[in-house]
């Protein structure tokens, strides 16, 4: 663990921790004028495309290229045989081959890629390749891979006296569906060759030192020869976590000797990325008549698809989140992660809590209508508090974990009025003028989720950044991804902090010339890269302030009760003062048999309480108000904090409402923002936010990650809060019309 | 590709003339999603924003050209309620009247209101204008009586409209959604009752027995609106696929039917 040199800062710097500063990406964004990854152009640049598997499952009989070669204009087909390296990718299990060879075991599966002058010729010659496939049954029914053994990985967490029961018990079955990331960047990026044999890429991705580490295997290269630049990126969700085009791009560049680009449509990009794990979950809850929850046993299926990319993880968290942030003596969870030939499931904001969180929050809510009790007052009752043991793991939560807190703080917020008024776009089915006041019936639901933050079970979780003090003012240098949640603000507010310096420019580096800053995803960055960039920024400080005995440090230099002693300029003039440091988070150790062990890093709580107008007649629903709390540790930069909490609030009900892929045998129907609904501004709800603010064990000035923690309980409580207005059982998420009106 | 930018309808009819098999253009919200998505790829294509005769307005014809946005601040109400419902704020602005029989989806927003009403077609060519009534002008899912060299020049409605008018979709999303299941209901002051519905067949359906049963009735009883509904739900020949299921559409069909009539008496 690293430990954080405390700050001195006496001075106040303009910009610096708790305050919201403007953007430095802001403006150009939404003039349109921030280049994207999709926005890349090198001249003589080639276009590429690729040919995919309209089967979910296939035996390639034969691959014909020579029709999409004689296209004028192609300058390159590749299939399997062409990758040069490794011929599988993938994060934990390179399980996934980079371009299909005799079979295919999903829908939208890579099996050829092509170069063109354009990109209209590029998708022609895609078309143009000639595969035979011998269609094979595919396998798209979790439990009945499971019954085969498909599985990446299965856990049985078991703790407690397993003979424990409880007065009063719930039992209940419960599922969510695929739901995919919906970023609005589509997949893309540019390769360069670099004219001796290696290549430069350009990426939209979370993590370009994971992408480095599979580009260079498959290409065959070595490490050296293959540098990852971060592009403009179009948000993220996860859906970046995995290659998609990565090699592709690399495998066509160094083939033509040309740059080439390549941006995914909106159909190839849902082919293309891993999805949320839809989930099948099986409860029963039993608690003492007081309401003291004593047992839980759970088995919990997550479909991982046909590759396995971050399902042992994401398993893992639906196992050992399978509680809830509550007390239970005695648990007996089973989590299945399977291999099936429906689309590849990985990583998507929530990271398998979410899932769990609607069945456990359907199950509370059960048990306090047997118990006959309050469903806040048995949350409150039940709640986990710092220093409690996890039901699961065993592990006693250091840091911070207000569970109460929260809860208490959403309950007192005040509930809105309850007329909902005739203007349409405030009723069930909106501007359609389907629903109107009286058919109205308004329901409140409430759920409380957690999870942890950083990588868990053991990985070995750092970041590295480095910071520089020149006369112009600081520079911070990070591979870590800023894909829109606004880390380049929140470095800077830690770097002019820690120093007392206002000027800080974010330089994001490739991979040679930079260690790793890890994914930028589990809710890590502010805390990891963040810690670097605290604790290389404060060394820098301390090394400044001694060079010339100083007690403060400010743009006008280093400074001696209060007045100057020398310039900036003059205590640098031999030269700049730079720190590089890789700060790692407390360890997490591998788990026992059973699932005990110190296993994650530390942990955020947050709650919703969703309001909602249902039409029960046509089964509409709008959600009328949506108010949370989130354990936040400290908010950096609240109005990034907010957004945060704003935006996976309305993802978690877009889960609820409307949000899902529909697969049916194995293919995706509904492949386009026409058919995979988002929530519109007119689904938007009013929303407050309470920020609970008790500073965690680790991180910079006792922040948490917060990208997360506010999708976990949203999708849960906006279904409670349905099933509060109908009194339908409202077992699976998202909820369709003819689900809410029982047709 | 060929693009032909003519600005007045005889330039419009001489190049379709040359070129009878070019593709029209409108608002292109539908074009451009299927030449985005590859789906189409024009050889050629006749532009039609500049001609202004397509987008006039004048009493009961309403130009081609015409764009939704103009619509949902019109005069007829059971169109500016569909209207309102078409796609987001810029697809309003650049969509129209004529594209939506253009595509002659079975989730055309703007059908209903049309089918309700029994509205014509006025359609042109270098060799003269025909007029054909909804029904004769929609021949199947995305599928229409245009010929080569045809174009659509406007909506015919009657001279009396009905007087009370009322639409009605319903989707999974509060606003910009393809509908389910939607509905148009006029009915005069003496009963007389028309019902159109879209997404729940192949065309726009009008549910002809309900209608006669309900138009029979001037003060519609409790029990005579539910049977409406239930008639309504009969006659409609819904499908499942990945937005909805058939019972569910069937359903919404009868609530929206017996709602939009309580909302005409």
């Amino acid at each position: 663990m690293t430990t954080i040199a405390p700050v001195e800062t006496t001075r106040r710097v303009a910009g610096g921790i708790g305050t919201s500063p403007r953007r430095p990406d802001g403006i150009p964004k939404v003039k349109g004028e921030f280049a994207f990854s999709g926005d890349l152009v090198e001249e003589a640049m080639l276009w590429g495309a690729t040919v995919r598997s309209p089967h979910p499952h296939a035996r390639i009989s034969s691959i014909d290229i020579a029709p999409a070669l004689a296209i004028a204009g192609v300058h390159a087909v590749l299939t399997a045989d062409d990758v040069p390296g490794r011929k599988t990718c993938g994060q934990v299990v390179a399980d996934q081959p980079v371009l299909a060879g005799d079979r295919t075991r999903f829908w939208g599966e890579p099996v050829a890629i092509v170069a063109a002058a354009d990109l209209a010729t590029a998708r022609r010659a895609a078309a143009a390749v000639e595969v035979t496939y011998e269609v094979l049954e595919p396998l798209d029914d979790p439990e009945e891979a499971e019954r085969r053994g498909e599985v990446f990985r299965s856990m049985h967490v078991i703790n407690g006296d397993p003979d424990r029961r409880g007065a009063v018990a719930v039992e209940g079955y419960y599922e969510t569906g695929t739901i995919d990331q919906a970023m609005l960047g589509t997949e893309s990026g540019l390769a360069v060759p670099d004219g001796e044999g290696g290549v430069d890429l350009i990426i939209a991705t979370q993590w370009v030192h994971e992408d480095h580490e599979q580009v260079y295997r498959s290409l065959g290269l070595a490490p050296g020869q293959v540098r990852i630049h971060l592009a403009g990126i179009g948000g993220a969700f996860g859906a970046r976590e995995d290659l998609t085009l990565q090699i592709h791009l690399c495998m066509l560049a160094l083939h033509t000797g040309r740059p080439v680009k390549m941006v995914f449509d909106r159909a190839e990009s849902f082919a293309a990325h891993v999805h949320r794990h839809p989930a099948r979950m099986w409860y029963r809850h039993e608690a003492d008549p007081d309401g003291t929850l004593v047992r839980v046993e759970a088995k919990v299926i997550f479909d991982g698809g046909a590759y396995h990319t971050t399902s042992h993880a994401v398993i893992a968290n639906g196992t050992y989140f399978a509680v809830g942030p509550y007390h239970c003596e005695s648990v007996d969870i089973v989590g299945v992660a399977t291999r099936t030939n429906n689309p590849p499931a990985g990583a998507m904001r929530g990271f398998g809590a979410v899932q769990v969180c609607f069945a456990y929050e359907a199950q509370m809510d059960r048990l306090a209508e047997a118990l006959g009790m309050d469903p806040i007052e048995l949350r409150l009752h039940n709640a986990l508090a710092a220093g409690d043991r996890l039901p699961t793991t065993g592990q006693v939560i250091a840091g911070s974990f207000p569970v109460a807190e929260v809860i208490r703080s959403l309950a007192a917020l005040p509930l809105p009025d309850d007329d909902p008024g005739d203007d349409p776009r405030h009723l069930p089915g909106g501007t359609g003028l389907a629903s109107s006041r009286d058919r109205v019936r308004r329901g409140i639901g409430f759920a409380v989720g957690f999870k942890n933050l950083s990588f868990a079970e053991s990985f070995d979780d750092y970041a590295e950044a480095r910071v520089t003090l020149t006369p112009e003012g600081l520079r911070v240098e990070t591979a870590a991804a800023e894909v829109g949640q606004g880390l380049v603000t929140v470095l800077q507010q830690i770097a002019r902090t820690a120093v007392g310096i206002e000027h800080v420019e974010v330089e994001f580096v490739d991979t040679s010339r930079i260690g790793s800053a890890g994914s930028t995803s589990a809710s890590r960055q502010t805390q990891m890269t963040g810690g670097a960039v605290l604790e290389a920024a404060s060394r820098v400080r301390e090394q400044v302030l001694l060079r010339r005995g100083g007690d403060d440090l400010s743009t006008d230099g280093v400074l001696r009760d209060g007045v100057v002693v020398a310039t900036l300029a003059e205590v640098l003039a031999d030269g700049p003062v730079s720190e590089q440091v890789r700060f790692r988070h407390p360890p997490t150790s591998v788990p026992s048999e059973t699932g005990r062990g110190d296993l994650h890093a530390g942990f955020a709580v947050a709650a919703h309480r969703a309001v909602v107008d249902v039409d029960p007649e046509l089964g509409l629903v709008r959600v009328v108000r949506m108010d949370t709390a989130q354990d936040v540790g400290k908010a950096l930069n609240p109005a990034s904090v907010i957004g945060q909490v704003e935006g996976g609030t309305l993802q978690g009900i877009g889960m609820a409402v409307m949000e899902e892929l529909v697969i049916e045998g194995g293919v995706v129907r509904n492949a386009s923002f026409t058919d995979y609904l988002l929530p519109t501004i007119l689904d938007a709800p009013d929303l407050e936010a309470v920020l609970i603010e008790e500073p965690d064990h680790y991180g910079p000035f006792g922040a948490k990650g917060v990208g997360e923690p506010p999708t976990i309980s949203s999708t849960a409580a906006v279904v409670a809060a349905v099933r509060a207005a109908t009194g339908r059982p409202l077992t699976r998420a998202p909820i369709r019309p003819q689900d809410v009106a029982g047709v | 590709m060929d693009i032909t930018r003519p600005t007045d309808l005889a330039g419009v009819l001489d190049a379709l003339d040359h070129d009878p098999s070019a593709t029209l253009l409108a608002g292109g919200t539908d074009l451009m999603v299927e030449v985005t998505y590859g789906w189409r790829r024009p050889e050629s294509v006749v532009a039609l924003r500049r001609v202004a005769e397509l987008a006039t307005w004048e009493g009961a014809f309403i130009g081609a050209g015409v764009t939704w946005a103009r619509i949902e601040h019109g005069p007829v109400r059971g169109l500016a309620q569909a209207a309102r419902t078409v796609g987001s704020p810029q697809i309003r602005n650049a969509g129209t009247i004529g594209g939506n029989l253009g595509t002659a989806s079975p989730a055309g927003d703007g059908l209903p209101f049309l089918a309700a009403v029994d509205a014509s077609v006025v359609l042109a060519s270098k060799g003269g204008r025909r007029t054909l009534r909804w029904d004769q002008f929609i021949t199947g899912p995305k599928q229409n009586a245009l010929q080569p060299g045809e174009l659509i020049v406007g909506v015919q409605l009657p001279e009396h409209l009905p007087h009370r008018q009322e639409f009605a979709k319903v989707g999974a999303r509060n606003a910009m959604v393809i509908s389910i299941a939607s509905a148009c209901l006029v009915r005069d002051p003496g009963g007389a009752t028309r019902i159109a519905l879209g997404s729940v067949g192949p065309i726009p359906i009008r549910a002809r027995r309900a209608e006669e049963m309900i138009s029979a009735e001037r003060h519609p009883s409790a029990a005579a609106i539910e049977e409406f509904g239930r008639l309504v739900a009969g006659e409609v020949s819904p499908i499942t696929d990945h937005r909805s299921t058939e019972s569910y559409r069937r359903h919404a069909a009868g609530v929206l039917a017996r709602r939009l009539l309580e909302r005409c008496l």
